[in-house]
């Protein structure tokens, strides 16, 4: 995406990641904080030996690496004309704020048309930009309660559960990348820019799996639910995460062969010859009534008598879908990452050299590209206002004590 | 006006289960024309899981296929056979683009490799979705979207403070690695269309996954220190949780960001004695204090329902949010006012309502096609029209069942 411009005016995780995503795809990606408080990832960490740091959020760090960074004070007139010539020069504009603050400051996508009619405006907000709740304020946890996610996930008998580390923000920006660069291939034939409108509560409803089909197709209301079994909670096949020895696997069988592999890798109990327990696909044909035999507490007992890697290796040495449980530990360590190179190193002038997750996929012509850190707060001011939009250094200085910069 | 950003791209979709579907299903709602290649011998496996038209089984009745695979065509053909691989190598020369789900090993099983396609279509963007990427020592290994949610690291930390891992019910990584697909699809569309050439995409599903881990990750690395579960704790706000509300199963989530809004909540519950205790005066404190916090918060919740909670809260400015089933979602005056709900008629199971396009575009707002496809309904409409075989051709291959 070598000579696309990106304008990111964005907080947190929804914004930061989509636009992170198109950074190292090779879009020059400009990043707007507020002077003094800048992003709000800056304050949330976490913090190498728990000391906050605006400058050492390794959450900012990881979402803002190959960014340039500005301050940009939105509150005062000078700071948005400086925004509107910015959205002028850009193909790309990506904001998560409240629909109501982006019109009050005329910072809206018909706005931002007038000026620019290539502009795609891509808006991330917890509702969309219309509707009943538009103006409804929602954290995470919030959405991940109006999408739907939340109640179907945990203990039917506790309460629901939250999944966790900004859940909701990373599947944004991944909607939001989508509708963005699907705005900008329609561009390469229409010459025309557009908004894109991405509800966080929609990117999460999209993802519940079978939960608004069980009530379109049933009238049947999906039940919160520890296990990826039946919906009577009877395991069918293991579908779940089981204790072993050291620690835990998650086994996922979803077809009759490997099921018949895994009854080879346990050493052939002697209820596994049973012939109800042989195509377990029948079972969902059961008539009413009918009782299901549940496999769930025979394979928790003989599975604690295995280490998670001869599950892991004599598993998959069968073609069976069994994993390790990793811990962070285990993730920086797990072989076939290391061997693929996932992981990254940056060095940074104020948190140092570091390791962070790298490419999620791998463009064989294209690769992800990560040349420069994260911006320091305001970092490459000088660079975009004075060099790009050609104000003289002087009205710099006085834009910075007018807190505008 | 064009109603589809994407009315010109063709894609040969080999994908089946979630992750690919999904990574399609995001195309074809754009305005791809998708051609999903299937067998009666080994349908996908959506087609025979639950839920069911009227509780019955059946190839073109389960929900989870027909929401999948909305607006796709189907094409049984039966690739174990020669001219069934060469039907298929004829498609993939008038194709945009490829897509499949599986470890290296399958697609080379048919010759149909990216190199091996590359070399009748030069310019095809061919995408990848396996499990652990196609290289490295665990290449060929298996794994589906729990496994992914495992062994990124998600799934535990993911669970009640006191308890075990959990998966995420919904397998949330499939339709993530989906995701990720679409976007990878889309910048190599863009690039095609700047230079001509196409690509191959490597998405390894335990990668994608990965990179929605950030902070653990940041943790480990800068502190040392594996994190665990947390249950519904923010590590700055609160209240941070779910409250049980009046009614079966009721629950609101209520987050609590700052001191201004902690004033508003306070006023908003008309500033009960136990809201000015020195325990709650500042964010710091109602941290460290607030598995007693949340008591006292869910006494008041517990009198009304969800929806209550939520009026009362947005009104001042406070995020609250009933966690919504089902039968809520299906409803939501919210996803119902923007459209997203949809309802699709399918042939043999009738109505249906499923979730629409998740990003709105202005311009080209995309939508849902059509319904699912019948398993290998479109056979005469891409080896007829597509292709130009005449009825005779089509009719011989039936017999010798390379179609069917």
């Amino acid at each position: 995406m070598a000579g696309v411009k990106v304008l990111e005016y964005a907080d947190l995780i929804s914004g930061p990641y989509c636009t992170k995503l198109l950074s190292n795809l090779g879009a020059e990606v400009i990043k707007v904080e507020q002077p003094k408080a800048g992003d709000y990832s800056r304050s949330v960490g976490p913090f190498p030996n728990d000391v906050p740091d605006p400058e050492k959020s390794g959450l900012f760090l990881y979402l803002n690496a190959n960014k340039l960074g500005i301050t940009l004070n939105t509150k005062t007139e000078t700071g948005l004309a400086l925004f509107k010539e910015l959205a002028k020069s850009v193909d790309i504009l990506v904001e998560n704020h409240p629909p109501q603050e982006m019109e009050d400051a005329g910072l809206d996508y018909p706005s931002l048309r007038q000026i620019n009619h290539r502009l795609i405006m891509t808006s991330i907000t917890p509702f969309g930009q219309n509707g009943p709740y538009r103006d409804y304020k929602a954290y995470d946890i919030n959405i991940q309660a109006a999408g739907g996610l939340a109640y179907v996930t945990g203990d039917a008998k506790r309460e629901p559960l939250l999944t966790p580390w900004g859940q909701a923000g990373y599947q944004a920006a991944l909607n939001a990348a989508i509708g963005t660069l699907s705005a900008l291939y329609w561009r390469e034939a229409s010459g025309l820019g557009q908004h894109v409108d991405i509800s966080v509560q929609e990117c999460i409803a999209s993802i519940l799996g079978d939960v608004i089909s069980f009530y379109s197709y049933m009238g049947m209301v999906k039940p919160r639910c520890t296990t990826l079994s039946d919906l009577s909670g009877v395991t069918i096949w293991p579908m779940d995460i089981y204790e072993c020895k050291d620690g835990y696997v998650d086994i996922c069988i979803l077809e009759p062969h490997q099921w018949q592999s895994f009854v080879d890798l346990i050493g052939n109990p002697g209820w596994a010859s049973d012939p109800k327990f042989e195509d377990r696909r029948l079972l969902f044909e059961r008539t009413e009534g009918q009782e299901v035999p549940d496999l769930g507490p025979l394979i928790k007992e003989i599975l604690k008598k295995y280490t998670v890697d001869e599950l892991f290796h004599g598993g998959q040495q069968r073609r069976i879908p069994i994993t390790p449980v990793n811990d962070a530990q285990g993730v920086l360590h797990f072989p076939q990452l290391k061997e693929r190179g996932f992981f990254v190193e940056i060095d940074h002038p104020e948190a140092g050299r570091l390791t962070y997750p790298g490419a999620p996929f791998k463009l064989s012509e294209t690769p992800w590209s990560l040349e420069r850190p994260a911006p320091l707060l305001g970092q490459h001011n000088k660079e975009i206002f004075s060099n790009r939009l050609r104000y003289p250094k002087m009205e710099l200085v006085k834009m910075a004590e007018a807190g505008i910069i | 006006m064009d109603r589809y950003a994407l009315s010109t791209i063709r894609i040969l979709d080999f994908t089946w289960a979630w992750a690919g579907p999904y990574c399609t299903k995001l195309l074809v709602d754009m305005g791809a024309e998708v051609i999903k290649i299937e067998t009666n011998k080994r349908p996908d496996v959506a087609r025979w899981l639950p839920p069911f038209a009227d509780d019955k089984p059946g190839l073109n009745r389960s929900g989870r296929f027909n929401k999948r695979h909305r607006g796709k065509l189907s094409i049984a053909v039966d690739m174990t056979t020669e001219a069934g691989c060469d039907l298929v190598r004829r498609i993939i020369r008038i194709s945009d683009v490829i897509a499949e789900n599986y470890s290296p090993r399958v697609m080379k099983k048919f010759g149909l490799e990216y190199e091996a396609v590359r070399e009748i279509k030069p310019d095809i963007i061919y995408v990848s979705l396996s499990a652990f990427g196609a290289t490295g020592l665990y290449k060929d290994y298996v794994a589906y979207g729990p496994n992914q949610a495992a062994m990124s690291g998600l799934a535990n930390l993911t669970g009640y403070r006191d308890g075990p891992p959990m998966n995420l019910p919904t397998a949330i990584a499939d339709p993530t690695a989906g995701l990720n697909g679409a976007v990878a699809v889309l910048a190599a569309l863009y690039y095609r269309s700047k230079t001509g050439k196409g690509q191959h995409i490597d998405l390894s599903q335990t990668e994608m996954f990965t990179c929605l881990v950030g902070q653990p990750i940041m943790d480990y690395v800068m502190n040392g220190r594996a994190l665990s579960r947390d249950g519904n704790r923010h590590q700055i706000m609160a209240p941070h949780n779910f409250y049980r509300c009046r009614g079966q199963d009721k629950w609101v989530a209520i987050a609590i960001a700052s001191d201004d809004e902690w004033h508003r909540f306070c006023d908003a519950l008309g500033n009960p004695s136990w809201a000015s205790d020195e325990k709650f005066s500042d964010q710091l404190s109602r941290w460290r204090n607030q598995e007693e916090l949340d008591k006292l918060v869910e006494a008041w919740t517990i009198n009304h329902t969800p929806y209550e909670v939520m009026e009362m809260l947005q009104k001042v400015g406070v995020a609250a949010m009933p966690a919504f089933n089902g039968e809520e979602i299906y409803h939501n005056p919210q996803l119902r006012q923007r459209g997203f709900l949809v309802e699709v008629d399918h042939p043999e199971v009738g109505k249906k309502v499923m979730p629409g396009v998740s990003m709105k575009l202005s311009e080209t707002p995309g939508g849902i096609r059509g319904p699912a496809p019948l398993l290998g309904e479109h056979n005469h409409y891409v080896f007829g029209d597509l292709l130009g075989m005449s009825p005779k051709e089509i009719a011989q291959l039936e017999e010798q069942a390379v179609i069917y």
